[in-house]
């Protein structure tokens, strides 16, 4: 296989084993292109990409920004806060007025779940999901499992699991979709009020003892408490969530098992994990953000094949 | 479909021990040369010569090899395979650099081999050795330094490589016509 199915990437539910290990084989060239004295290619300078941006973002903003820049890619950034989305005008609007400048790919972010699939319908471009709502964060996805690739060698038979704030997470149901694809086994770790009604529909294990789920686990993926998107009380202070669901080295030193420590960033440093663990020698979180500009670049490398407008 | 054979082993062998005398000829030592083999048939013909030039002059020859995928100019209208490994463990700061690859056809492969090249620093020279030069089918002005063998073909014709390395019984290079 050398291409994707689609022009589009709107999650990792529609990809393919094939698919994901395609992104995988073709991230890992880019990832030597990244070390060179000049870490740039020709690729996509046929190629205009606007990333726009309904949601805050630090990380997979820049990491996407710069994926395209190494990829020769001419870039617009749109973000909501400064444009006239705050006048009344609407996402289909926004997008088509974008689109008329003859842009042939999209970065798009939003707090709506399906935002991006409602915008594939209707235009030629192609879309990439940097998150929607808390539905899906398809290139986090990708780059967690990469990145446990490339630490574990492969993820069959690997014991996943993702712990805290599920309930508000598109990278917890991007990662189940992808870690399960690859053969790994996933365990949902985080008190009862932040984790999805169903979600034990997704074949996952569920557990509320961090306890057992660090002893059972080769990885644990922490996830950040998302305080901006709780608008009631889910647990009843921070302190008490740290005390319960943090993660920090005496913890891990009773456990006494060398555990690989993830986390999509931003931390909350003394919250869901502790300084000493997340900066320790088992943590591959800087690892993950670097792998990321590989991800994406095969991302966009790999669509643009299927972009022949 | 019409075949010919240009190589079987006895004339590859008898090729590549005549090219990789050129390159001593023109290179001494290796002292300042780098050979960068193309993936992914380059690279067998280059394992080759350093192979030879082991034998000849006792010595490792430096080399890396290089996946033009990401330079090429034609990957998004044409089928273009899958992205391969590129292995330079050397910089090609002032380097004599030689690209090594089985047939030059458009030139196109050896343009973006060039631009890839570049992006490891500036070579002070960069030449091209090849085993087949097809004649009259440039697309770019690039021209080989040294070559295997230089046959006229038409555009239709198809070159075929059959090494060992690719797990074929015997080392066989045919040209196809097309029907």
């Amino acid at each position: 296989m050398n291409k994707l199915k689609s022009k589009h990437l709107l999650g990792i539910k529609d990809l393919s084993i094939e698919e994901i290990e395609l992104i995988f084989d073709t991230a890992k060239m880019f990832k030597e292109v990244l070390s060179r004295p000049i870490k740039k290619v020709p690729s996509l300078r046929h190629i205009t990409i606007a990333n726009i941006f309904f949601e805050n973002s630090t990380r997979t903003k820049l990491s996407f920004e710069l994926a395209e820049k190494r990829l020769s890619a001419d870039i617009i950034n749109f973000s909501s806060s400064l444009s006239s989305i705050i006048k009344g005008e609407s996402l289909l609007d926004t997008i088509n007025n974008i689109l008329v400048m003859k842009v042939d790919m999209i970065v798009m972010r939003h707090p709506s779940a399906g935002a991006p699939h409602f915008i594939s319908d209707k235009i030629n471009a192609s879309i990439i999901n940097a998150g929607d709502g808390t539905h899906e964060h398809p290139t986090q996805a990708l780059l967690d499992s990469f990145s446990i690739k490339e630490k574990l060698g492969s993820l069959k038979g690997k014991k996943i699991a993702i712990i805290g704030d599920i309930l508000h997470s598109r990278v917890a149901i991007s990662n189940i979709y992808s870690l399960q694809k690859l053969g790994a086994e996933v365990m949902l770790c985080g008190p009862k009020t932040l984790m999805p009604k169903f979600i034990s529909e997704f074949g996952v294990m569920i557990e509320n003892d961090i306890k057992k789920a660090l002893k059972w686990c080769d990885v644990a993926n922490v996830l950040r408490i998302q305080l901006e998107r709780q608008e009631i009380k889910y647990f009843p202070s921070l302190r008490e969530y740290s005390l319960y669901f943090g993660i920090n080295k005496k913890l891990l030193d009773k456990i006494n098992k060398d555990i690989i420590i993830m986390h999509p960033g931003p931390i909350n440093r003394g919250i869901e994990i502790s300084s000493d663990v997340a900066d320790s020698k088992n943590s591959i979180i800087l690892n993950q953000v670097e792998n990321g500009v590989a991800i994406r670049m095969a991302v966009m490398y790999l669509l643009s094949l299927n972009n022949n407008q | 479909m019409l075949k010919s054979k240009l190589f079987d082993k006895k004339r590859l062998d008898i090729t590549i021990n005549r090219l990789c005398h050129q390159l001593i000829e023109n290179h001494s030592n290796f002292k300042d040369s780098l050979l960068i083999g193309l993936q992914p048939r380059g690279i067998f013909l280059q394992n080759r010569i350093i192979k030879t030039i082991n034998k000849v002059l006792s010595i490792e020859v430096p080399s890396g090899y290089l996946d033009t995928t990401f330079y090429r100019d034609d990957f998004r209208t044409k089928e273009v395979p899958k992205a391969k490994e590129t292995f330079m463990p050397y910089l090609v700061d002032n380097k004599n650099v030689i690209i090594i690859d089985d047939v030059l056809f458009t030139g196109r492969t050896v343009r973006s081999a060039m631009e890839g090249i570049m992006n490891f620093g500036r070579p002070n020279k960069i030449e091209l050795l090849v085993l087949i030069d097809r004649k009259f089918s440039r697309h770019i002005p690039v021209e080989p330094t040294y070559y295997g063998r230089r046959i006229n073909t038409l555009t239709s014709q198809k070159i075929i490589v059959n090494l060992t390395e690719q797990g074929f019984e015997k080392d066989n290079i045919w040209i196809t016509n097309n029907e």
